[in-house]
């Protein structure tokens, strides 16, 4: 089966705004739901795609690994190391107020990348880890991709569906209440830590599984591509260009982003090749002037939250 | 022992340079209330200015370094009146969110411009002196002198002149200080002013002392911000001594630390500051 080239970038466009959205999902729980202001998207990205990749490939590499386990186990031990690494941070960070939780974030989403890059016997440092199999890549031609394609398409149906369920559930009453008002919700007899370790928690978990989505859909991990910039800064624009605290905006702030961004990479293709190694810069830019006119002009996004109605309404 | 003075001796240059991004980003933090993380691109596009005018055209250095200085505040004022300004009434974390969107505008138009390869500021190479055992660099010298003349002048600045002690005010407690009658817009600008010159320095201190890369400030950022909470945010002097302690504590960590983790020092004490003492060492908030 070959699918002609538009279908077939299509398909690699969908694929990758999916990854994404799956990212845009996980961040909004934390930060649309619950407030907490995570700027280390990154290091839950690494930790889900790197273990997915030393569980899941073959053995042999000069590092730790190549377990040769299937996608599914290497995705499920992704989403737990993730969610036992945001355990670790939520124990520590669960108090501090929104600069300082940003602060220690990126401190400790640097560090994460510090130790990929140097503990070379465990993620053979910045050569990375090539080899991470891709499901049905027998059948060749452009199954794999349509089937890739479906599962990140189910995986991100799943999530949304449960956080969606989530959010109108008691639960994400508690988290809402916990943004607009820690002492009200605290007198009200909510237990405050517990509510920000559960939130900062799943969305870490979310994260996770979108990590290993990403590591088996290109292949490839190395620490070059968990950048602070092209991974958490940019998952941050989606979910504030589509709404947050909506998860429907959220999806659409991934796809509406992301296609800014790809759509982007064909304008620069257009410049004379003598700027073309500089349009990496040109689009970064791009990105970030519209972060400002999305701040100064709609800062609730385009899919603003809609509080859901409580059943005495 | 030897070794160790000679840490500390990098520890003072690498200290001075941090303090100075510090005292900017704490007075920022307590007048406006956000933690600015354009700072270190901000110190970035300093010592890029400073390498047009001293590497490309080949002006002295001194003139190069005060021209990117006076640019370098007007880039940061005018960030303020366009952007900063507008989203000063919503949430403080939006002006976070949009310092963040600033921090990568100013690195890709860097990027644009020089490209990603590192540029120095003079092909000569300085051979450093020999002190009783120690290497120092002519360039360390330059850079602490440098130093010691800006913390002084900020000290006149803070402690003799009504817009300076209307900052230490407004940075000390912004609500009493509106009441008292203070022209905030005023003293904003003027925390601009002082906190984007100092990142100029710093950017070119920092460039004159390593090498000149778009990433020089975003690698510098996590120490800046570790220095002015050590020192308590909106207290500059605690900044000052914040950055020495950060400076010291990072080149001290290798000797017995693998230097590919330098980086994590600051952050270890940040974090340890964060939970153990958030209002830093010094009474501050």
């Amino acid at each position: 089966m070959e699918l002609p080239g538009l279908l077939s970038f299509l398909v690699f466009f969908a694929t990758f705004a999916g990854i994404y959205a799956v990212f845009a999902l996980g961040l909004n729980v934390q930060w649309g739901f619950s407030g907490q202001f995570n700027l280390g998207v990154h290091a839950f990205w690494a930790v889900g795609a790197y273990t997915s990749a030393i569980l899941t490939t073959d053995p042999g590499g000069a590092h730790l690994g190549g377990f040769g386990l299937p996608m599914i186990a290497g995705l499920a031990a992704g989403i737990l190391l993730s969610a036992l690494l945001a355990v670790l941070i939520g124990l520590v960070t669960v108090n501090l107020r929104t600069d300082y939780l940003a602060i220690a974030t990126i401190g400790i989403a640097e560090i994460v990348r510090l130790a990929l890059k140097n503990e070379a016997s465990l993620t053979n440092g910045v050569r990375g880890i090539p080899g991470i199999p891709k499901p049905f890549a027998e059948l060749g031609g452009d199954a794999p991709a349509l089937i890739f394609l479906a599962i990140v398409a189910a995986a991100l149906a799943l999530v949304f569906l449960a956080i969606e369920t989530l959010r109108h559930a008691p639960w994400g009453r508690v988290q809402r209440a916990l943004r607009e008002d820690e002492a009200a919700t605290l007198a009200a007899g909510k237990n405050v830590f517990r509510f920000r370790i559960e939130s900062f928690v799943l969305g870490a978990a979310i994260m996770g599984l979108g990590g290993g989505l990403y590591a088996h859909f290109f292949a490839f991990v190395s620490p070059e591509a968990f950048d602070p910039l092209l991974t958490t800064f940019v998952v941050w624009v989606m979910l504030i260009a589509g709404g947050s605290g909506n998860n429907l905006g959220a999806v659409a702030g991934a796809f509406a982003v992301w296609a800014i961004w790809s759509g982007s990479g064909f304008l620069t293709e257009l410049l004379p090749i003598e700027l073309q190694t500089r349009a990496g810069s040109l689009r970064v830019l791009l990105i970030g002037v519209l972060l400002q006119i999305i701040l100064l002009n709609r800062p609730n996004g385009l899919l603003p939250e809609q509080t859901p109605r409580s059943a005495r309404d | 022992m030897i070794d160790i003075l000679q840490l500390l001796v990098f520890g003072i240059v690498l200290g001075g340079i941090v303090a100075l991004g510090a005292v900017g980003v704490s007075l920022l933090f307590g007048i406006l209330r956000f933690a600015h993380f354009a700072h270190g691109d901000m110190m970035t596009l300093g010592a890029y200015l400073a390498f047009v005018f001293a590497g490309i055209l080949g002006w002295p250095l001194p003139l190069g370094f005060a021209l990117a200085l006076v640019l370098t505040i007007a880039v940061a004022l005018a960030i303020d009146r366009t952007i900063y300004r507008r989203l000063r009434r919503t949430a403080p974390v939006i002006l976070l969110f949009s310092s963040f969107g600033i921090a990568l505008i100013l690195r890709s138009v860097i990027e644009m411009a020089f490209g990603p390869d590192t540029v120095v500021y003079d092909t000569a190479i300085s051979t450093p002196w020999t002190v009783g055992g120690l290497r120092i660099k002519p360039d360390h010298v330059t850079i602490l002198a440098g130093t010691a003349v800006l913390v002084a002048a900020l000290h006149l600045f803070l402690r003799r002149t009504r817009t300076g002690k209307a900052m230490r005010a407004m940075a000390d407690d912004p609500d009493l200080a509106r009441v008292t009658g203070i022209d905030t817009e005023r003293v904003i600008a003027w925390t601009w002013i002082i906190g984007g010159g100092l990142a100029a320095a710093a950017g070119m201190f920092l460039a004159l002392d390593t090498r000149l890369v778009p990433t020089l400030g975003w690698h510098i950022l996590l120490p800046v911000f570790a220095a002015a909470i050590l020192g308590g945010i909106g207290n500059p002097y605690g900044a000052i001594l914040g950055g020495l302690a950060i400076g010291i504590a990072t080149e001290l960590s290798t000797l017995f630390l693998p230097p590919v983790y330098k980086p994590a020092v600051a952050f270890v004490i940040i974090v340890a500051m964060l939970v153990w003492r958030p209002t830093g060492l010094i009474a501050g908030r």
